[in-house]
């Protein structure tokens, strides 16, 4: 079936069966590949993106279910990787093998966007289900929490 | 001092036979292979030319050779070359160089070996591009070049006030003949400007922005996708498949059962190949195959633990060390303690499922794969399996989404070419999450009965261990041919003797040992702390058949030993009512018998021992009740680490890690201290993962499918802090992936000991009602 979603700010329409994962849809068939397979069950947040403004599994997201609606995934959530969850991993070397990574911020942007000055509680709520094999887990926190300085700092106009 | 390796360069086609007449090929190198691969001497004649390109306006682009898995190799290699090039690393770009061992040497990913096996050469390699440079620079200004000086990026002739940016003399050096390597002055270590300085990952915009950079990233144009499904008895071949029903299946373009061993490296199984990953892995939902499950289909996990005790009771098959006389010691022991350790299969779960694309066209073979050991690829067994010759080969080495030892093994990689031959078109093969854990290359599950003596002022006198593993069956006589009928069996005393060096003259053909052998990774070191420390000790070993696949894990043997040794240990403090700080430090500081060939250095461990003491407060810091600390150390990959848990555990048995301190020497210089607090941090939560987790086999299968039976550790159960403290000895640097991994598990452990009274004789903690907070 065709269907017509925006991606990254963009109308986009593809025509494949309608319980074929947004995942695949978008590597497959978009070329899109920041968003990562890590399950395919939900269980590892690999492939989060936003969906409506939320953070959801890719995986288990059939691409049905995006019919009009807005979705944005690492390659769009700033168009040159200056959203202060990307440059404070950057500048804190958060990625190991970097894999998770794309999850990791997508994620985190959707608690920041819900959340904009977390505790590390909220965050260990809001990351829980997002894994990470080489252990950044520390660093993850840190980034979080430098993002959200760099974010205020920017507002104010002030150094931090 | 360094101990230094004199190892022989061996890489061979491991070929196991499995009884029942099947087998599986598999092209790697056994971890101390690794050591010898990137150890071997003498070293190629490398040349600057092929590490080093200038450009006109002076920006160097510098190859990292090695493959990069998360461990910061990317980073680390090129920084010892612009460190002696002399140049700043705003000037640098780096570029991954493709599988080259001609051009590059040694290009491979474990041991924890890049470190000190590229220290030399690559500060070597970025000497002799300066040196060149000035070179070039003399003849032109028509000065000695021992007049002439840099400073980064810059030449510069003092007394006749002449400069220029390397730029403008970088076509002129590269034409020039390279000097000796080994007769350049290297930098003093105090002049270093990048060595020692806090460097981010290369590719981290491309990470954070999305763009493609991994294995499973890659798209030619025409490619299709491709799934494989193996027998879920591990080794079993695939005899018959409804591929037409298959084949009919919206997107798929092919279905076929590869028969096992072609090319040397896969296991049979049936491809499905389609327009979309996603469309091939639905298809496969519909795959009805017939399976030979073959003789693998008896191994158990429960099975091999109740035949591990039965062993235990009967004399050992063979006795690996033996210092005075154990047994008479034992006897006259004021108190003796006795214990039965034990610890579980173990998959590597990397968060990029093995992959690999391939492209076969005309007589040659172009890959993408991410692979720990990509000459293993070369393998002349497996070029032949596939109709070409290893000059056909060429092999592309994208980022991978972490290993931890699984992609030191090549299967998923012959699969893909296989796969792109039968096609015709390139194909992405990507393995499933279910796939990675199911048909992985397994940690092996170990067994030890312990047994150990104090005297009557608490000090430890004997030592006894009888470790039962397991075997494997005889190889097959030749890579691909038959196996060998009657081959005489070698003595199983050999077995856990295969961490030691072997004797292969360079070039001649691989040893192969006829008869059971230990089991890939099933060893254990003679040598093994406290051994040497004990007067009276013993090593005995016992096997027992197996066929499901085992291999290196991250920080192989020793990510399982030292919860075993460490953890005794603990016991014997406590039975001798002493401090467990103060009850290792008296065992180190004890008169060794005399080691085989360097390696432990108890001045070293005792340094790291007393500094992660000193940081975390050990014994001065009054805690709540069902809070406690936890010490253990380990040597492994040249490295010497001690570490503190401190854990607060609940009356629900739920635990929390409040904090972790991790003291390391790894020698005189931390090149990247970003990336070395990185692995530090890495290694505990992956050793903390490790204490939760077991794969289970039952009639051959393995039980568990993915991360919910697999629970690896989440962001919640992480510690807040963890402290990574460096001791800088004077010996040359050494690697940082494993060697802080193995000591995390009996930290923790022996804290939960100390807070609960409790004592993890195996794992995972889940069978003693623990869990994460």
């Amino acid at each position: 079936m065709a269907v017509t979603f925006t991606v990254n700010g963009k109308s986009t329409t593809v025509d494949v069966p309608a319980d074929m994962p947004l995942l695949w849809v978008l590597r497959d068939v978009l070329n899109l590949h920041g968003t990562k397979y890590g399950c395919g069950t939900g269980q590892c947040g690999a492939c989060t993106v936003h969906l409506r403004g939320r953070a959801v599994r890719a995986c288990q997201t059939p691409v049905a279910n995006v019919a009009g609606a807005a979705v944005v995934t690492i390659e769009g959530l700033s168009a040159d990787g200056s959203h202060p969850l990307q440059k404070a991993w950057e500048e804190l070397d958060v990625p190991e093998c970097g894999y998770c990574q794309p999850g990791q911020i997508m994620a985190a942007a959707a608690l920041l966007a819900a959340r904009p000055n977390p505790t590390d509680a909220d965050i260990d709520t809001a990351m829980n289900t997002n894994l990470c094999r080489c252990g950044t887990y520390i660093r993850i926190r840190q980034g979080i929490h430098q993002a959200v300085r760099s974010a205020s700092g920017t507002k104010t106009g002030g150094a931090k | 001092m360094t101990p230094t390796l004199t190892l022989d360069r061996r890489s061979f086609l491991r070929v196991t036979a499995l009884a029942g007449g099947g087998f599986m090929l598999a092209s790697y190198l056994e971890p101390i292979d690794l050591l010898a691969q990137g150890g071997r001497a003498p070293a190629p004649p490398l040349e600057p030319n092929a590490f080093v390109s200038i450009d006109a306006n002076g920006i160097a682009t510098l190859i990292a050779k090695n493959p990069e898995i998360g461990q910061g190799v990317k980073v680390m290699l090129p920084m010892l070359i612009a460190e002696e090039l002399d140049i700043d690393w705003k000037d640098v770009r780096i570029e991954q160089g493709d599988l080259n061992p001609a051009k590059y040497g040694g290009q491979s990913a474990g041991g924890s070996f890049a470190t000190p096996s590229n220290w030399e050469p690559m500060r070597q390699i970025g000497g002799a591009a300066r040196h060149m440079l000035i070179a070039a620079a003399a003849q032109a200004w028509g000065v000695p070049a021992a007049e002439i000086t840099t400073t980064p990026g810059r030449l510069v002739h003092a007394a006749s006030n002449k400069s220029a940016g390397y730029g403008e003399f970088a076509a002129a050096a590269a034409k020039l003949t390279p000097p000796d390597l080994t007769t350049l002055t290297l930098k003093d270590p105090k002049a270093y400007r990048i060595i020692g300085t806090p460097i981010p990952g290369v590719d981290n915009h491309k990470i954070v922005t999305g763009q493609p950079l991994f294995g499973s990233d890659i798209k030619l144009p025409g490619m299709l996708y491709a799934v494989y499904e193996r027998s879920p008895v591990i080794g079993g071949k695939a005899i018959s498949a409804n591929l037409d029903a298959v084949k009919a299946l919206p997107g798929v373009r092919h279905a076929f059962i590869v028969p096992e061993g072609i090319g040397g490296g896969s296991m049979s199984g049936v491809a499905i190949v389609a327009d979309s990953w996603w469309y091939a892995d639905s298809a496969r939902k519909k795959l009805e195959v017939k399976w030979d499950d073959g003789v693998t289909a008896g191994d158990s996990s429960t099975g091999f633990a109740k035949r591990a005790e039965e062993l235990s009771k009967e004399a050992p098959h063979s006795t690996a060390r033996k210092d005075g006389d154990p047994d008479a010691a034992l006897a006259a022991a004021a108190k003796t303690v006795e214990a039965a350790y034990a610890y579980p299969f173990l998959a590597h779960a990397p968060m990029e499922p093995p992959n690999a694309t391939a492209s076969f066209k005309d007589g040659k073979l172009e890959l993408w794969a991410g692979t720990q050991q990509p000459s293993g690829i070369l393998n002349p067994a497996i070029a032949k399996g596939l109709g070409i010759t290893p000059a056909d080969i060429t092999l592309h080495l994208p980022r991978m989404g972490g290993s931890f030892g699984r992609r030191l093994y090549n299967d998923y990689v012959v699969e893909a070419a296989i796969i792109a031959k039968t096609v015709g078109v390139p194909v992405q093969l990507r393995w499933s999450r279910e796939d990675e854990m199911q048909h992985e290359v397994f940690r092996p599950a170990g067994y030890h009965f312990l047994k150990a003596g104090l005297d009557s002022s608490g000090s430890l006198v004997a030592w006894q261990n009888h470790f039962v593993s397991f075997s494997v069956a005889a190889p097959a006589a030749a890579p691909g041919g038959p196996p060998a009928p009657g081959a005489a069996p070698t003595p199983v005393a050999q077995a856990g003797t295969s961490t030691q060096p072997g004797t292969a003259p360079q070039g001649g053909p691989p040893p192969r040992a006829q008869g059971p052998r230990a089991a890939a990774s099933s060893t254990l070191n003679p040598a093994e702390f406290p051994a040497r420390f004990v007067p009276n000790f013993a090593t005995h070993l016992s096997m027992m058949p197996l066929g499901i696949t085992t291999g290196a894990h991250r920080a192989p043997g020793a990510c399982a030993i030292s919860f075993v040794m460490q953890s005794f240990l603990d016991e014997l403090a406590h039975a001798a009512g002493k401090d467990p700080v103060q009850f290792r430090l008296d065992l180190l500081a004890r008169t060794q018998v005399p080691a085989e060939g360097g390696g432990f250095d108890a001045g070293r461990m005792t340094g790291v021992l007393k500094l992660v003491a000193e940081k975390s407060g050990w014994g001065t810091r009054t805690l709540p009740k069902g809070t406690a600390m936890g010490v253990a150390f380990h040597f492994s990959h040249r490295g010497y680490f001690a570490e503190v848990a401190e854990v607060t555990v609940d009356a629900s048995k739920r635990i929390r890690v409040n904090k972790v301190w991790v003291a390391g020497d790894i020698g005189r210089q931390i090149i990247n201290p970003l990336n070395a607090e990185s692995q530090v941090h890495s290694s505990v939560i992956d050793g903390m993962s490790q204490l939760m987790l077991e794969i289970n086999v039952e009639g051959g299968k393995v039980t568990e499918r993915t991360f919910g039976e697999y629970p690896v550790l989440r962001m919640r159960q992480a510690p807040p802090a963890i402290e990574a403290h460096f001791l800088t000895s004077d010996n040359s640097p050494t690697g940082l992936g494993e060697p802080a991994l193995p000591p995390i598990l009996p930290a923790i452990t022996n804290a939960l000991f100390a807070a609960t009274g409790v004592r993890v004789r195996s794992l995972p903690l889940s069978k003693h009602g623990f869990s994460w907070r």
